[in-house]
Formats: C-alpha cells, sequence, structure tokens
C-alpha cells in the first residue's frame, strides 16, 4: 500500500513538520512499505494478552515535590535562540 | 621497552595511575596522540575535548600528589556518545537542530564517570538521535569501521564502537534502544553491554524512545565492561524508572569452567537469510562454551518474527511524542522566517530534522493518531509482552541465550541507506532485549574471511548481569579477540 498525500500532509501537520512535496512523495511511498510490513502483527491473537506497561513490572514511584535550586539556570537560558531576561521568548499567540 | 599505553584495559590503566605507575596526564596524552593520528580516517568523534580532558587528568595526579583516594576509573580515558549530556559541553545527538546546544548538566552516568576519576575526552558520532543502524544518519560526518573504512561501524552509537576499537580510548558510553550498542560493538569487534533496563540512570541522556533505552560501556574486555557498569549502575532519584538494586561489583572473578550453566539456542535466530560465515562463527562460538563445560539445548522464542514490527511501531511512537520537544524555543536551531508559533515550530522542525528522524516521527504520529492507535500502538504494546513471556519461559529452562549479535557482517556504506526495512532488519536479533528488558551483551566471536569482526550476542534475563558477565569473561579468555593495530 501507499500512504496517500493527504494523509502524509495530515500526519505531518499533527507532527509539526513542514514536509517539501517531494518529501510527501517519498514518505508516502515508504510509510506505505513499513507498515506493510507491520501488518503481520494483525494475525496474531493478543485478545486475551494485557498491553506491557512497564517491562519490569514497577509501580509508581511517588516522592515529596521538594523544589530545589538548579545551578545550570543561566546555562539553559543561554541556549535560547531568542530570550528576554529570564524569559524564553516567543512569537505572539494571542491576538 | 617502553608499555604502549592505548593497548591496555581500563581496569590496568587504572590500577597504574593509583599506583603512581603512570599518570593520568600521561595516559591522556598517548590517548591522544592515536587518536589524533586515526581520526581522520575513523572520525569516530563529533568534538573532542582535549583541553578539558588534560585538565581532569592533571587534577587527578593533583589529587593522588596530595594523598587522596582515586576513583574506579582513575585517569581512564572515556569517549562519550554525543546524545548525554557532558556540563559545558555541546550536546547535539548529530542532529542540525540541536547544533550550538550546551548542556547545563551531567548526566547521572556521566557524572558517576567524573566521581570515579574518569578523564572525558570527547563527545562520539551516532545516527542522528540515536536512529539508525550505521551511523550514516549522522547530519554531520560518516564513521568508518577501524576494520574495513570502505564498511559502516554499526549504530546508532557507531563513533563509541569505532573510538574503542581503534583504541583512541579504552572505554566509552552508548545507548542502547534497539541494539545500538550491541550491533556497533558486533562491527568492530568489542565488547557492548546493553544492561537491564533500570539498571542504569536514563537522567540526561536525550530520550528517543523512553521504555526502550538504556545506558551501557564499550571496552576491549568483559572485565571493563563490570568495572564500566559497576561505576554507572544503581539506583537515581533523578530517574524514577531506575532499578533499586546495586549494580553488580566492579571485579567479577573469571571462572575456571562454565559447569553446572545452561546455554539455550534460540530455534528462530538461526533463520533462513542469516549469512552463513555468522551462523558457523555463532556455533563454533557455542562449542567453546560447550567445551568450559556449559550445557546447550535448544529453546524456543515463538514470537521472534514479530520483534521488528513491534519495535518499529513502539519506538517511533514514543520517539514522535518525546521529540516534540524539539520546537526551536528553548535550545537548538530556530527558523526566523515565521510569521507565527505554529510555522515557527514546522519550518525549525522540518528543516532541522534529518530524513530518518522524520521518517520515525511520522511513521509514530500516525501510529498514535486516533483511529489507528489500536491496530498499531495499543497491539505493539501486546505483542511485547507475549515476546517478554518468551523469554520468562525460556529462561525457566536456561541461564542464558546464545545467538549471532547481527544477521551480517559489517555492510558496506550506502548498501542498505535507501531502503528503511532492509536497515531495520539488522536488528532483529537485538530488538528482543529491549522490548523485554533483558540484560544483553555483544563479544567477538572471530573475523569473516575478510577479517571483519563478529559478535556473539549472550542474553541473560533481568538483573542478572553477574551471570552474563562471568560467563562472558571465561569464553574471552578461551576464546581471544586479536587487538586492532592500526
Amino acid at each position: 500500500m501507499s500512504v496517500s498525500d493527504s494523509d502524509v500532509r495530515r500526519i505531518a501537520k499533527l507532527a509539526r513538520l513542514r514536509l517539501s512535496d517531494e518529501e510527501v512523495a517519498r514518505f508516502g511511498g515508504q510509510l506505505g512499505k513499513i507498515l506493510d510490513a507491520m501488518a503481520e502483527l494483525g494475525g496474531l491473537d493478543t485478545k486475551n494478552v494485557p498491553p506491557t506497561e512497564s517491562v519490569l513490572g514497577t509501580a509508581n514511584a511517588p516522592r515529596e515535590d521538594e523544589p530545589r535550586p538548579f545551578a545550570g539556570r543561566e546555562r539553559l537560558l543561554e541556549n535560547a535562540p531568542d530570550r528576554d531576561g529570564p524569559y524564553f521568548k516567543v512569537r505572539k499567540v494571542i491576538e | 621497552m617502553s608499555t604502549d599505553l592505548t593497548e591496555l584495559s581500563a581496569v590496568r590503566l587504572a590500577a597504574m595511575v593509583r599506583a603512581g605507575e603512570a599518570s593520568a596526564e600521561a595516559v591522556a596524552r598517548a590517548h591522544f596522540a592515536r587518536l589524533e593520528r586515526l581520526e581522520p580516517t575513523v572520525k569516530a568523534f563529533l568534538l573532542v575535548t582535549k583541553d578539558l580532558a588534560l585538565a581532569q587528568a592533571r587534577a587527578v595526579d593533583e589529587k593522588r600528589r596530595k594523598g587522596g583516594t582515586l576513583g574506579a576509573l582513575a585517569g581512564v580515558p572515556v569517549a562519550i556518545k554525543d546524545n548525554l549530556q557532558v556540563e559545558g559541553v555541546e550536546t547535539t545527538c548529530a542532529s542540525k537542530i540541536l547544533k550550538g546546544h550546551v548542556a547545563a548538566y551531567d548526566a547521572t552516568a556521566v557524572a558517576r564517570l567524573k566521581a570515579a576519576d574518569a578523564v572525558l575526552v570527547g563527545k562520539t558520532n551516532l545516527d542522528e538521535f540515536a536512529m539508525g543502524s550505521s551511523t550514516e544518519n549522522s547530519a554531520f560526518q560518516k564513521t568508518t569501521n577501524p576494520w574495513d573504512p570502505a564498511r559502516v561501524p554499526g549504530g546508532s552509537s557507531g563513533g563509541s564502537a569505532a573510538a574503542v576499537a581503534a583504541r583512541m580510548v579504552p572505554l566509552a558510553l552508548g545507548s542502547d534502544t534497539g541494539g545500538s550498542i550491541r550491533q556497533p560493538a558486533a562491527f568492530c569487534g568489542v565488547v557492548g553491554l546493553k544492561p537491564t533496563y533500570g539498571r542504569v540512570s536514563r537522567y540526561g541522556l536525550v530520550a528517543f524512545a523512553s521504555s526502550l533505552d538504556q545506558v551501557g560501556p564499550f571496552s576491549r574486555t568483559v572485565a571493563d565492561a563490570a568495572l564500566a557498569l559497576s561505576v554507572i549502575g544503581g539506583r537515581d532519584p533523578m530517574d524514577a524508572t531506575s532499578a533499586r538494586r546495586e549494580p553488580p561489583p566492579a571485579a567479577l572473578p573469571v571462572p575456571k569452567d562454565l559447569k553446572g550453566l545452561r546455554v539455550g539456542l534460540p530455534r528462530e535466530y538461526f533463520i533462513a537469510g542469516i549469512d552463513p560465515e555468522v551462523e558457523a562463527a555463532t556455533r563454533a562460538a557455542v562449542e567453546v562454551l560447550r567445551g568450559l563445560g556449559a550445557t546447550v539445548k535448544d529453546v524456543s522464542l515463538p514470537h521472534t518474527k514479530y520483534a521488528v514490527s513491534t519495535y518499529y511501531i513502539l519506538a517511533p511512537s514514543e520517539a514522535s511524542a518525546n521529540l516534540a520537544r524539539f520546537d526551536g524555543v528553548r535550545y537548538g536551531a530556530s527558523d526566523r522566517s515565521a510569521k507565527t508559533l505554529e510555522e515557527s515550530y514546522e519550518l525549525t522542525r522540518g528543516g532541522g530534522f534529518g530524513p530518518e528522524v522524520k521518517r520515525r516521527i511520522m511513521l509514530g504520529t500516525y501510529a498514535l493518531s486516533s483511529g489507528y492507535y489500536d491496530a498499531y500502538y495499543a497491539k505493539a504494546q501486546r505483542v511485547r509482552t507475549l515476546m517478554a513471556g518468551d523469554f520468562k519461559e525460556a529462561f525457566s529452562e536456561v541461564d542464558l541465550i546464545a545467538c549471532p549479535t547481527t544477521p551480517t557482517p559489517p555492510f558496506r556504506f550506502g548498501e542498505k541507506t535507501e531502503d528503511p526495512v532492509a536497515m531495520y532488519l539488522s536488528d532483529v536479533f537485538t530488538i528482543p532485549s529491549n522490548l523485554a528488558g533483558n540484560a544483553s551483551l555483544s563479544i567477538p566471536c572471530g573475523r569473516t574471511a575478510g577479517g571483519l569482526p563478529l559478535g556473539l550476542q549472550l542474553i541473560s534475563d533481568v538483573f542478572c548481569e553477574a551471570k552474563l558477565l562471568s560467563a562472558a569473561s571465561a569464553f574471552e579468555a578461551a576464546r581471544p579477540f586479536p587487538v586492532f593495530k592500526e
């Protein structure tokens, strides 16, 4: 099978990826081929099989939520493409 | 004649530095001399932090001079895969989207190496975001296999494997999500250990597929792998999935024989299509185990044939969520031409990620999207339970499973890049351990007629690394592998 151009574009939109027309065509074919290979799972009966939630079967591990100072704050901010003092700057989202 | 320090193991180097037989600085300089000579061909490193390393080495020497107690890895040069954070040093994941990103903190595994007085020499190349099996998906360079520069080193931790094989370092860290430590270890003729899921903290490892990712060491000896695991393993409050268990001790005795050890050969792994030289080397390795006194029997892992499909639904699904954080706001590349926030996400990500990363984000987004979730993601999580059950059943009969690490010897550049499914199949023997969470390692077990390394994979049940490493060390003693000379 091949994933249609419109499906590829819909998925790319969900994934926040801008794709070129050439990429849309290429991914459509490749995703189709990969999904074909994966269709083999459909033949397995898993009605009574629980999904794996954790390979170790570990339960939640709650702890006290205690704030601690982080020494690398300035270094984190230095990585920002655009900042305003201690804030990350983004484009306007509210009119 | 003076010893070539680059031929020595981490265990030996640390002992020499502690005893004052060699300075940490001399050890570091010997390795840098070799690195600088071979790196133009091997291209294992994205960044060499020589000044930092020499400063660390001198600090180790100073600590000794002042009578301080040196750590388990005193003066041992270690290379770090560039998806692990080293404070103050760039972490790129071999992706354009993270070019220029400087880590604000150490990964726990890295912090523990530092605390053990290791010397960090630099960041190694990988497939972008650890997605790949040849390191060809790096946005920056192609690492070559030291044994044959026309061939890939494997992946995704190809830089770490090649650096250890070429004796630029005795030890390196990698990460393994579907075989990314074991497969390049096999291709480069070194030891690669994927610990049990939860054995090593993932804090500071850039997440690819969080339920599968595990940090582990590359080395040229089994004893070095055990030493490294004893340093980096153990509970970490910064990773809620790290296990509350002590790692095995640093020094495991090498057993004289393997009497009483039960080794299983999974029928489903000796499949049609496996390379004849790989199969012959694996069977010869199993005879070595038998010769050491192990009993060998066939076992069945009936869901093996579904492993690749299961993995390539689950790993991309988790990746599509994990990689959502690369949006051009807090770090890395950011497209300046966008008018709106949404457009800035799309352009930054569309331009910053390479083809394989985009392909997997698309695949994962598809598998998780409304209408497809049950058929793909939920289904794969159920099949994962069946695969873990296969191993439980097998480990009720045997202590270890032995099989090839990879279905083929190291392949040539470009051989599989056009066909994603063919590339994915090179992980068929390594993926099951990630899905089930088992510990497993690859150890060199021979070479092809053309001289290319081949790996034997040994798999143990969860948290049985001591058994795994001790059997591997007996195998190593019985079947030593030649050191790479030039």
